[in-house]
Order: structure tokens, then C-alpha cells, then sequence
């Protein structure tokens, strides 16, 4: 606690002084949305309402921690490149704080029920899904062989999420409210998944990363789609909640990443 | 870990490697004498990639990786011995124990200077399970996923057949199963339970 500020600002991470690329900051926040997301899932394993739906959402889980691990090991790489000195992909999930993770605040939202959880997987999976289609696209090589293995993973994600909306929205009173609830409370952070900032812009101008705004239409396809057929309907354009792309986040990631960090931080470097 | 160094017989995949143990090392020395790549490399490669493409997967043991299609090759890049191989799912954590499985197995095979890259593309896909790997698995019980079942559409319907009986009359329980790479389904014929492989 009486670290002088040069040592915390070691401790904190040891977030690096040089301004991070761009490429490093978009990679980031591919990981960070991913990961997020990943641990959320993970907090259903063992207590979700059915034996089956807890072993698929700890597989969803499973495929997004995943996918983090290679945007964090090409991230670490990136950084290495600008500066010599890249953080692992540990380093990165493990020892970074709430104020520099860059996920958008949708994937930290607590589980709520099951209609919030499926309601923001189906927001989440609904935009990955052809935004990662886009991505196998990449003039970055890299990004296009994670987009080619985790696009299809995605599907899986999106089928399910669907269904699921599908089942709650157009099953008894109790569950079409509960989804149209969840719905209505969480539509408000799905701005952000549209949000780049100029450093991303020159990404897509260099045809690395993918122009977001394209992503909408089929987004709001998709939604439509789903559900419309859960008796539902995608709520009017509205105010919607922003920052955590610049890590001003929910008091909710705090609790998270606490949780998630406490055994790394506690052991640093430990193994087994 | 446990499991896949069993499963290959080894007690440690990693010790030995770098230290010039079991075969004599040239690293560092000069290009050798014999430069021609008929030159005794080849047999080396061909015995990584047999000691490779042997190695059974940790959670279907009746599947070697040359029946999975994860075995992408094998070369020689300078004095080393690259084996590549893919992930079948990038949350699978039988990916490290395979990894480490090969690594054992090529200690075993006395190539203590080759060493295994993880490579992503091509992607994996289910459609690159081999024929017998396909007859494997539905003698073990699971059933095979069906050809180009990757690309169908988001919401279209699939036909498994019942690896027990045969019937078609099936259906899904779950697209999420025991292992990342499972499904749950059941027979309306036999009214067994059957694991269905999680088609990419």
C-alpha cells in the first residue's frame, strides 16, 4: 500500500508506458469481449437449470476462453514487436485492471436468469457471428485464421442462443416476460458494439479490421428473425450506454475480474 | 497431462529435450556434409510423422490423429523436426495433452530434435476425419458427423443415424455434449442415448 508510484504502476500489470499500436488496442478488445463473456458462461457451470444446459454453456465458455487465449497470445506478440518486451497471454488476462480492460460493457452485465443470460448471448452471437465472417477476411493473416476457427464455433453459439430466446419468448407468460425483461434491460448496451474508435478506423481502412457499421444490417436481420418467432420485437433505436471500450466499466467487472485474477495474483507464477 | 503421457507410455515428454540426450545433436555445427535431403533425413521425418499420426486422442482413445485429421504435416526446418499439428476446438483442453502425447512419443522414437508446432489454418474440420476414423468411431458408439454438415445453414435440420441400431429416427437432446467436441442425442427406435459428433 505505500508503493511509491513507479513501483505500482509496475505492479499494476506492468501496463507499459509506450502508447500501445492500434493493432495491439483492437486485438485487445477482441480478447477482453471474449474472455469476459467466457468467465460470465463459466459462472453457470454446476448450477445451471438443466444438466445439458450446464454442460453447454461451460462449452461455450470453454470455445470463448479459447478464443481469447489466441487474441491474447497474438496481442502479447504485437506488443513485442512495437516495444521488445510483449506480455503472455497469462500476464494479459491475469494482471491487467478493471480501468485497462476494453470489453464492451454488454459481456460483463451479471447472468441475471436464464432469459438475461440468453438474451445477451443471442445480442453477443448475433454480431460475432458474420462479424468474424468478415474477418477471415483480414489482410492481417492472423486475425483471418482466428476468424476461419472461431466462426464456426460462433454458429454454434448463435443456433443455441437462438433457440433458447426462441423456447422462453414463445413459451409460458411467466418466461415471455422474463425474456421481453431482458430484452428491454440489456438492449441498452449493445451500442457499443458498433463503437471504433479512430485507431480501429484506420484498421479498416487498411482492410485489417471490419467496418462495424456493416455489421448492423444483419445483425438487426438476425434479431428480427429470432424474435420475431419468440413473439418478441427488437426495441426502438435509443440511448445507449457507453465506455468500456475506454475502461470506464459497471461496478460489475471489478467483482469478475476479482474473482477470476485472485489465484494468479496470490501464486504469481505458480504452476502444476 | 496425466493421461496423454500414459496413454504414449513416456513418463516425461519434455525432459531430455535441448540436451543433447539419446541421438547425437548437430545443433550449432555446421551444414552437414551430406546436404542431399535423401540423406538419412527422410527416414526421420517419415518415423516423426508415423510416431505422430500413432498417437491416440486422450477423450476418444479408439481415434489416432491421423484418423482425426490434426496431423498437418511434418518437415524439417534447419536441425529441427517440425510436426504440426491443429486444434480441433480452440477451448479443447485435449489440445495441450495431445500436444504433449506427440512430444512423448517422439522422445520415444529417439528424435529428440523435433518439437511440435500448433498451426490454425486451414481450419479443422469434421469433413477431414478420415474414412476408417468415421468406421471407428460409430464402432465405439459415437456417431460420425455427417460430410459438409459445417457448411449447412444456420437453422437447418440434421439426420444422424443411431450408431447402435441404425434408425434415423433420432433426435437431439443437446448440441453440447460430454467434450467440446460432442453432442447428445437420443434414438426414438432403440431408446438408447448416443453421443453425436459435434460437426465443424
Amino acid at each position: 500500500m505505500a508503493a511509491s508510484p513507479a513501483s505500482l504502476g509496475a505492479h499494476a500489470g506492468g501496463n507499459p508506458t509506450a502508447a500501445p499500436t492500434p493493432l495491439f488496442t483492437y486485438v485487445l478488445a477482441l480478447a477482453d469481449d471474449a474472455l469476459v463473456l467466457g468467465h460470465r458462461l463459466s459462472e453457470w457451470s454446476g448450477k445451471a437449470p438443466m444438466l445439458e444446459e450446464d454442460i453447454a454453456l461451460s462449452n461455450l465458455a470453454l470455445d470463448l476462453i479459447g478464443q481469447a487465449r489466441l487474441y491474447y497470445a497474438y496481442a502479447g506478440e504485437i506488443e513485442g514487436l512495437a516495444s521488445g518486451a510483449g506480455r503472455t497471454e497469462d500476464a494479459l488476462a491475469y494482471l491487467r485492471d478493471e480501468q485497462v480492460y476494453s470489453n464492451v460493457l454488454l459481456v460483463e452485465q451479471p447472468n441475471g436468469d436464464f432469459a438475461v443470460t440468453m438474451m445477451r448471448q443471442l445480442l453477443y452471437a448475433a454480431f460475432m457471428h458474420p462479424y468474424l465472417q468478415a474477418l477471415q477476411r483480414s489482410a492481417d493473416t492472423r486475425l483471418a485464421e482466428i476468424a476461419a476457427k472461431a466462426v464456426k464455433e460462433m454458429a454454434y453459439h448463435l443456433r443455441h442462443a437462438s433457440e433458447w430466446v426462441i423456447r422462453l419468448g414463445d413459451g409460458t407468460e411467466e418466461s415471455h416476460a422474463r425474456a421481453a425483461t431482458a430484452l428491454d434491460e440489456i438492449w441498452t448496451f449493445t451500442g457499443e458494439l458498433f463503437e471504433m474508435d479512430a485507431g480501429e478506423r484506420d484498421l479498416v481502412r487498411q482492410g485489417v479490421a471490419v467496418d462495424r457499421e456493416t455489421i448492423r444490417p444483419i445483425w438487426q436481420a438476425t434479431l428480427d428473425r429470432v424474435l420475431r418467432e419468440a413473439m418478441l420485437a427488437r426495441p426502438a433505436d435509443r440511448w445507449m450506454q457507453t465506455g468500456g471500450r475506454k475502461g470506464r466499466h459497471s461496478e460489475h467487472l471489478g467483482h469478475l475480474l476479482a474473482e477470476m485474477q485472485v489465484l494468479h495474483r496470490a501464486h504469481p507464477g505458480a504452476t502444476w | 497431462m496425466g493421461t496423454a503421457r500414459q496413454a504414449a507410455g513416456v513418463p516425461s515428454p519434455l525432459v531430455g529435450e535441448g540436451q543433447g540426450g539419446g541421438e547425437p545433436r548437430r545443433a550449432g555445427s555446421p551444414p552437414t556434409p551430406n546436404p542431399s535431403p535423401q540423406g538419412g533425413g527422410e527416414s526421420d521425418l517419415e518415423r516423426a510423422h508415423s510416431a505422430a499420426a500413432a498417437v491416440v486422442d486422450p477423450e476418444i482413445p479408439v481415434l489416432t490423429l491421423a484418423d482425426l485429421g490434426v496431423l498437418r504435416g511434418v518437415e524439417r526446418r534447419g536441425d529441427a523436426i517440425i510436426v504440426k499439428l491443429t486444434p480441433t476446438y480452440t477451448g479443447c483442453p485435449a489440445t495441450l495433452a495431445i500436444q504433449l502425447a506427440v512430444e512423448a512419443a517422439l522422445a520415444e522414437a529417439g528424435l529428440t530434435a523435433a518439437r511440435v508446432d500448433i498451426v490454425l489454418a486451414p481450419a479443422w474440420s469434421t469433413d477431414d476425419i478420415t474414412e476408417d476414423g468415421r468406421r471407428k468411431l460409430r464402432d465405439y458408439g459415437i456417431a460420425p458427423p455427417a460430410r459438409g454438415a459445417a457448411v449447412r445453414s444456420l437453422f437447418a435440420e440434421e439426420t444422424v443415424a443411431c450408431p447402435k441400431c441404425g434408425s434415423t429416427d433420432t433426435s437431439r437432446i443437446s448440441e453440447f455434449g460430454s467434450t467440446a467436441c460432442k453432442a447428445l442425442w437420443r434414438c426414438e427406435a432403440c431408446a438408447e442415448p448416443f453421443d453425436y459428433f459435434k460437426c465443424l
